[in-house]
């Protein structure tokens, strides 16, 4: 098989969605952080923790849906935290991103061990299986790709749809993006600034926990130590590829899961002649090349990292 | 008009550190009335109007709307009670379109669909009914800022207000533009809104208003009914004493210390320069006049050091430089008031006695080896503060707590110290009221009187008259022939200003 036939072929593009739909959930939930004004740099730590809060329940014999909830509920117990030194005490988004990162990393490894002293390999669950929607997915490569997936990638694609719907279509959603633009805007119609952000960085930081529970309860089925490697980095580029646009975004998590889907399969073919590593470095060298074409233009929400206090001249 | 008052305040007051804003403020507003609140850059009127919505939290004293308290520190409260406020600072979200950014907090944050085709129709209603014209589907981007407050009043009166305060409204308008917002005033008051119209400009609060209160130093000082009290009346109140305007002494010319010659630019902000020739002569002011765009950003910018010329030659007192940039032109003593004092002329965040050393901390005066020498900054700051009657709480504060006039005396006492050879100023008094003006005016009158070279360039073709001994006007990049104090009438250089004269010359000037 030569490397472009790879670009045709139905596996090829039901990996590069599988692959996807962490990237998707989690960049919807910064996306929505962000559009309410606070960069969320605890993304990574927060999918982490995600990751082992929905693996853990499954394996106490939980099931797969209460894992997600449990994950959800983790993700939005660090948002909170995030968004409580960030919003009412003004503290700088870096400083707090990085440190929520930090914690919500160690505590989960540091769980991890508390809870499994012994084992050496990581346990297994019996993780999402593929349903294919019948009709949809016997459509050619396209139907294959996109509807021979597991339930939680299905929840990733509405996900984006309810993200717009609520951000362009509904009264809260223009609160949130005012509070990313303008805040002065939302108080002086009557709403807490306070409220809507810390609510935006609680709920975005929900849906990066369901990011990474989909690693272990969807794409593989055990929890490891620096499994997320960097996905949440990559979901920070995602959103400014996206200029802050769920659509725009869901596009830019495609496109840098079927560059890490196409560098497996060229590392396959290309029989070792080139080191493997190069071939990793691949998505991420285009994602650079990507968003200096796309998304130099971006117009930054205004007001993102700029914090707000009532009463200030 | 009912003998009830729609709102009634009562003893407010409140400090900000050492700084009284507001001192025992008490006043009543009537059904279908206009109350001009009358005050200088920093009287309070603001804070005052902040309160009132709920920005603030008063120290002391009640807001009563309607006959009902209104809760302290609540903008939802006071929106409730029917108080709609145009901020001076617009609260507009730019990325989203008139109607949502109308629309916004006035429905249920929980209903899973914005209803705008009623938001749309409502306002497409209230705009025809007060003759408020926007388009409600434009991105607030893409507005002017006429058209920007068009749509505050409309946020406002979509939420049915019945009392509307207007923060310096027309501090941001064009004639035009002021004339149909006082049309609409009309209309609301038909409608038995009440108003309350900030402002420092007499013109405006005589012709709009019932009755005028003026604030003083945080203090109200005067009550009058408009039809029974004039301009002068209401100026001294103000300032607290008489407004005299500047008395000019005969010029004594001295030697010339800047030169243009034949200098162009690229575009910039406006017109660029077309081979301008131009000579500042000491003991002298140069008034150029001009419409807006016409090259006086570019002029300005040009010998301030920030912009570099595409062809000509720059000389300081006969000697031509050739590397021209704002470290060079301090150097040789030229000082800048610059156009714009928050973006360009102050650092917001740094503090005062930051921002008057900003120009000068490499001199031995406020640093040594290389160590800055915070003694000698603060007792700078501290004159400064003393000497131009600064109302600041105290050299540590940040500079962008300081008002307009506030933080113009201090720009200006630092270009004016110590006596600079020349001095560009330009628009120095954009946005300033009656005595701040008129304190500037006097100071670049004592700096020419001891023989600095002064360019004043301002759209204000009153104050131009006033201070210049030689009047320039720029049109389209080029420079008129001068004309001496009174030898050309206001109509004669309207003419030239709108371009209709072939008398530009590329000679010296």
């Amino acid at each position: 098989m030569d490397a472009l036939e790879i670009l045709f072929t139905a596996s090829f593009w039901v990996a590069a969605i599988r692959i996807a739909s962490p990237l998707i959930f989690a960049t919807m939930g910064e996306l929505i952080c962000e559009r309410a004004g606070v960069l969320n740099l605890g993304i990574e730590g927060i999918m982490t923790a995600g990751a082992f809060a929905g693996w853990f329940t499954v394996y106490s014999g939980g099931n797969l849906w209460a894992g997600l909830l449990v994950a959800a509920l983790v993700g939005a117990m660090f948002g909170l935290l995030h968004a409580t030194l960030t919003v009412p005490l003004g503290l700088s988004q870096h400083v707090v991103g990085i440190g929520v990162t930090l914690l919500a990393t160690s505590l989960t490894y540091y769980t991890y061990r508390l809870a499994l002293p012994e084992v050496t390999s990581p346990p297994k669950i019996e993780p999402f299986q593929p349903l294919p929607i019948p009709g949809l997915s016997s459509i050619p490569v396209v139907g294959e790709a996109l509807f021979t997936q597991t339930p939680l990638t299905y929840l990733a694609f509405v996900s984006v749809a309810a993200v717009a719907w609520i951000l362009y279509r509904t009264p809260i959603g223009l609160a949130v993006r005012a509070a990313g633009e303008n805040p002065s805007a939302v108080e002086a119609q009557g709403i807490s600034v306070t409220s809507i952000r810390m609510g935006a960085v609680v709920v975005g930081s929900a849906l990066m926990a369901v990011g990474g529970a989909f690693l272990t309860t969807s794409a593989f089925n055990s929890f490891f130590f620096q499994m997320i490697n960097g996905r949440g980095w990559i979901c920070i580029a995602l959103v400014v590829f996206g200029s802050w646009r769920p659509g725009k975004a869901l596009i830019g998590a495609i496109l840098f899961a079927a560059f890490d889907a196409y560098q497996v399969r060229l590392q396959q073919i290309s029989g070792g002649i080139v080191p493997y590593q190069v071939f990793l470095m691949m998505p991420y060298a285009l994602s650079i090349l990507a968003l200096i074409l796309v998304a130099r233009r971006a117009t930054y929400p205004k007001a993102l990292m700029i914090p707000y206090q009532k009463g200030e001249r | 008009m009912s003998s009830n008052p729609v709102l009634r305040l009562s003893r407010i007051s409140k400090r900000f550190g050492p700084l009284r804003a507001n001192e025992a403020i008490s006043f009543d507003l009537k059904r279908g009335e206009v109350i001009a609140l009358l005050g200088e850059n920093g009287a309070g009127k603001t804070t005052l109007m902040n309160i009132l919505f709920g920005h603030y939290v008063a120290d002391e004293g009640t807001v009563e709307a309607f006959g009902k308290p209104l809760p302290p520190g609540d903008p939802r409260a006071a929106l409730d009670a029917g108080i709609g406020m145009v901020h001076q600072h617009f609260t507009l979200a730019d990325n989203m379109t008139v109607q949502e950014n109308i629309a916004l907090g006035t429905q249920s944050l929980w209903r899973m669909r914005l209803d705008r085709a009623a938001a749309r129709r409502r306002i497409e209603q209230l705009s025809a009914d007060f003759g408020l014209a926007v388009e409600p589907a434009a991105t607030v981007s893409t507005l002017s800022v006429g058209e920007r407050q068009r749509v505050e009043i409309l946020k406002a009166l979509y939420r049915e207000a019945r009392i509307l305060i207007l923060d310096e409204p027309t501090a941001v308008l064009t004639p035009a533009e002021t004339d149909a917002l006082f049309r609409t005033l009309k209309l609301l008051v038909a409608k038995d809104l009440s108003i309350i119209f900030i402002s420092h400009k007499l013109h405006e609060v005589m012709a709009v208003s019932d009755r005028v209160l003026v604030l003083r130093s945080g203090q109200l000082v005067g009550e009058r009914e408009t039809g029974a009290t004039d301009r002068k009346e209401l100026a001294a109140l103000m300032v607290g004493q008489e407004v005299k305007p500047a008395e000019v002494s005969p010029v004594k010319l001295g030697a010339p210390l800047l030169a243009l010659e034949r200098v162009s630019t690229t575009p910039y902000n406006g017109a660029g320069l077309d081979k301008v020739s131009l000579t500042l002569t000491a003991g002298e002011i140069t008034g150029l006049a001009g419409v807006a765009g016409n090259g006086q950003a570019v002029l300005a910018a040009l010998i301030a050091g920030i912009r570099r010329p595409t062809g000509g030659s720059i000389s300081i007192a006969g000697r031509e430089i050739a590397d021209w940039s704002p470290r060079v032109a301090l150097a040789h003593g030229v000082a800048r008031i610059p156009e714009d004092r928050h973006a360009i002329g102050s650092i917001g965040d740094m503090s005062v006695t930051e921002n008057v050393i900003a120009e000068r901390y490499r001199s031995p005066r406020f640093s040594r080896m290389g160590f800055l020498n915070w003694k000698a900054a603060g007792r700078f700051a501290e004159k400064l503060i003393a000497d131009y009657d600064v109302k600041c709480p105290s050299p540590e504060a940040r500079i962008r707590l300081l008002s307009g006039g506030n933080m113009q005396k201090l720009i200006l006492g630092r270009a004016l110290d110590p006596d600079p050879a020349v001095i560009l100023a330009s628009q120095p008094t954009r946005g300033l009221d009656v005595g701040a003006v008129a304190y500037v005016h006097r100071m670049l009158l004592e700096a020419r009187d001891r023989g600095a070279a002064i360019l004043l360039i301002s759209e204000d073709l009153e104050e131009v008259l006033a201070l210049s001994d030689r009047i320039i006007v720029m049109s389209k990049g080029r420079l008129s022939t001068p004309s001496s104090r009174g030898e050309r009438s206001i109509r004669e250089l309207g003419e030239l200003m709108a371009g209709h004269s072939g008398e530009h010359s590329d000679h010296a000037a």
